[in-house]
């Protein structure tokens, strides 16, 4: 079909997207570019007062985890009935983020989505960063830190064995298996990468040190082809993965027998939940970085609009199932869980449920409209509110569940104290240190992803 | 500048690697399971006391039951320590002028107890009751050993949480008839599963496994 015969109500990118890397780029020019950010002498200014304040923050959670093993879980707002507070929030928090990283390198590479190449490097090293901030909380959140490896099943002299039965093991398994096959897989992206840095370095540390990383690649056919296979095998097995491990983590709440958590739409409704705020991280993240390292070409208008699609689907089937929960608690007849709901929506946490559905619900629509797409400062915006409202889920799921529970006595409204605020801040501390030196010292974009989805690597380039 | 090459050695470690990878799990299993086993800890701990007190001499060669000097034993959780006085019923009289029993006496002056030092030492965290573990029928030999022929006491068992498990999930042959409680050296002809089993029924006993059974 000529392209003449194009109806003028359809926009032309629609037929023919744009392309993934845009500007006069050639092979050679990407590697400079993304090279060019880690071989700079000094790192663009604005990375100094985030990196500072990242760094200082870390020191605050390093402070809140001393304070708080010195002393005891006591020092956050925990009580019962509420036993699980922010330290469970705030883990379920950052394991959701940590799913847009497999997401896109896996799942997106198994269905060839090539525009994934500009971003996944990105988004993997959130996922890593962001799982461990996940992981520290449940260790921290024991109390006994000294005694974490209980959750491990080590045989010791106290007969103690890990209670397989319990989701929260699962769960142990589920992260760790997560974090593993994560890190692999960013790590052996970043072999060719690597030692394409290593070629070029001019320093006999930098020659050291990424020499060391990259493992001896030299780019022969037998690395590449192992290479290509290694990587298919990874994203096959980081799939399934994408789905269990936040299924894994919706157990937790969904096998206990208390109204609110105990439903059968929690796991694929945790599912969507973590893509949904993986997305909106990697938003968050990748529109000031691509600006400040000088990326807009590799990181183009056509990536943040794909995202802000996957962030409007996700967004509304978190919607259907905010709103699902509410049916099912209806038409179950179930006087508790109907409860539950109400008092979820209308109870003394009203505040936190409606912030959710406006930030999760109601905000993204607007990415309808291709304009808002386009415009960099509402995404960013956008994709801030769907991180708020991602916490505030989990926030609401895990203390309005238990603040009244069975037993109106026992009832306890549930609220902060410093330490919890802190601890929060902290692991966003720890979260941006790790990402700024991230963003210096490797290279933010897979180059040779990139190679292969341009034109030039295409055999036929010349005679198109 | 010249590429990074890993130096020739590396190529010597990579067939290494391959049982370092065997190996290095087998030990570290091997480390946590022998070194810092509490039978390898706890077992064998014989403090030096202030006086050289021999339980082979007073319990066994003399006789003297357990229950003479420890007397709280059948009836509260904790077995007592005796008090100089104790002492003092019979070495008021028996070897007043031994050197070795100087701080005996030097204690039944002042009024000031002498610091024993503990051997079977549970931490805060175990609840222990020694009353409830006689009248079930435990002798005092099951956890102690043979005390009544120590020179110097020993810890004979780990007193490890698995140790006292063990006992709690099969308490049957570790059972006698209460008339033997404290005769160290009692021994039956009889089957002690069979014995244990009778004892069991006769008194209704369950060993508890839960939590906070032990840890309140």
């Amino acid at each position: 079909m000529a392209s003449s015969a194009i109806p003028a109500s359809i926009d032309h990118e629609d037929l023919f997207p744009a392309a993934l890397v845009q500007g006069d780029n050639d092979l050679h020019s990407v590697t400079e570019t993304v090279c060019g950010v880690l071989e700079a002498p000094k790192p663009p200014k604005a990375w100094y007062p985030i990196f500072g304040i990242a760094v200082a923050l870390l020191g605050v959670l390093g402070a809140m985890i001393v304070y708080l093993v010195m002393t005891g879980v006591g020092v956050w707002g925990n009580n019962q009935p509420v036993a699980w507070g922010w330290p469970i929030v705030n883990f379920v928090f950052w394991v959701g983020i940590g799913h847009a990283g497999t997401l896109i390198s896996a799942v997106l590479f198994l269905f060839r989505q090539d525009w994934r190449t500009g971003i996944n490097r990105f988004a993997e090293a959130m996922t890593i960063f962001a799982v461990v901030c996940a992981g520290m909380f449940p260790a921290i959140h024991v109390g006994r830190i000294w005694v974490i490896w209980w959750v491990f099943p080590v045989p010791n002299q106290m007969s103690m064995w890990p209670n397989f039965r319990s989701p929260l093991l699962w769960d142990v398994f589920a992260v760790s298996t997560y974090f593993s096959v994560s890190l692999l897989f960013w790590y052996m992206g970043l072999v060719p990468d690597l030692a394409t840095v290593r070629d070029r370095a001019k320093t006999k540390a930098r020659r050291f040190w990424y020499g060391l990383f990259s493992l001896g690649w030299t780019g022969s056919n037998r690395h590449w082809h192992r290479y290509e296979r290694a990587y298919l095998i990874l994203a096959a097995l980081a799939t399934p993965l994408v789905l269990s491990v936040h299924s894994v983590v919706s157990f937790d709440f969904a096998t206990s027998q208390l109204p609110g958590w105990h439903t059968t739409i929690l796991p694929p409704y945790f599912v969507a939940g973590a893509i949904f705020s993986g997305f909106a991280m990697v938003l968050t993240l990748s529109i000031p970085a691509r600006k400040m390292f000088g990326l807009e070409d590799l990181i183009t208008a056509r990536h943040i609009d794909n995202m802000c699609k996957v962030i409007m689907a996700t967004g509304m089937m978190v919607g259907y199932a905010y709103s699902m929960e509410f049916f099912m608690a209806w038409y179950s007849g179930n006087s508790y869980e109907g409860f539950a709901f109400v008092n979820r929506a209308f109870g003394p946490y009203w505040w936190g449920y409606w912030i959710m559905v406006s930030c999760n619900v109601l905000s993204p629509q607007i990415f309808w409209f291709k304009k808002a797409r386009k415009n960099l400062l509402l995404v960013f915006i956008i994709s801030l509110f769907v991180n708020l409202g991602m916490w505030f889920e989990r926030f609401v799921i895990v203390v309005t569940s238990l603040n009244r529970d069975f037993l109106p006595s026992s009832w306890h409204y549930f609220s902060p104290t410093w330490v919890d605020v802190l601890t929060l801040l902290g692991s966003f501390g720890l979260f941006f240190t790790l990402f700024m030196l991230f963003c210096r010292y490797l290279p933010q974009v897979a180059i040779s992803e990139v190679k292969n989805v341009m034109p030039q690597a295409h055999p036929h380039l010349d005679d198109h | 500048m010249s590429d990074y090459h890993f130096p020739r050695w590396t190529d010597r470690v990579r067939p290494i690697m391959g049982y370092a990878a065997i190996i290095v799990p087998i030990y570290l299993v091997g480390l946590m399971t022998y070194a810092f086993s509490a039978d390898n800890l706890n077992r064998g701990y014989a403090p030096e006391q202030p006086i050289p007190f021999s339980h082979a001499l007073h319990a066994g060669e003399l006789g003297v039951d357990c229950r003479y000097c420890h007397n709280t034993v059948e009836t509260g959780a904790m077995a007592a320590l005796p008090p100089t006085s104790t002492c003092m019923n019979c070495h008021e009289r028996v070897r007043p002028e031994s050197p070795l029993l100087a701080p005996l006496h030097e204690s039944a002056e002042s009024g000031n107890p002498i610091e024993w030092v503990r051997v079977h030492d549970l931490p805060e965290y175990a609840y222990f009751n020694h009353s409830a573990h006689l009248s079930a029928g435990v002798s005092c030999v099951e956890c102690h050993g043979r005390v009544d022929q120590m020179d110097v006491v020993r810890q004979e068992e780990s007193l490890s949480m698995g140790w006292c498990l063990e006992c709690h999930r099969d308490p049957a042959p570790r059972l006698r008839p209460s008339e033997h409680i404290t005769d160290l050296g009692w021994e039956t002809t009889e089957n002690r599963d069979v014995l244990g089993m009778r004892i069991i029924a006769e008194k209704n006993i369950h060993p508890r496994e839960d939590c906070s059974t032990c840890h309140r």
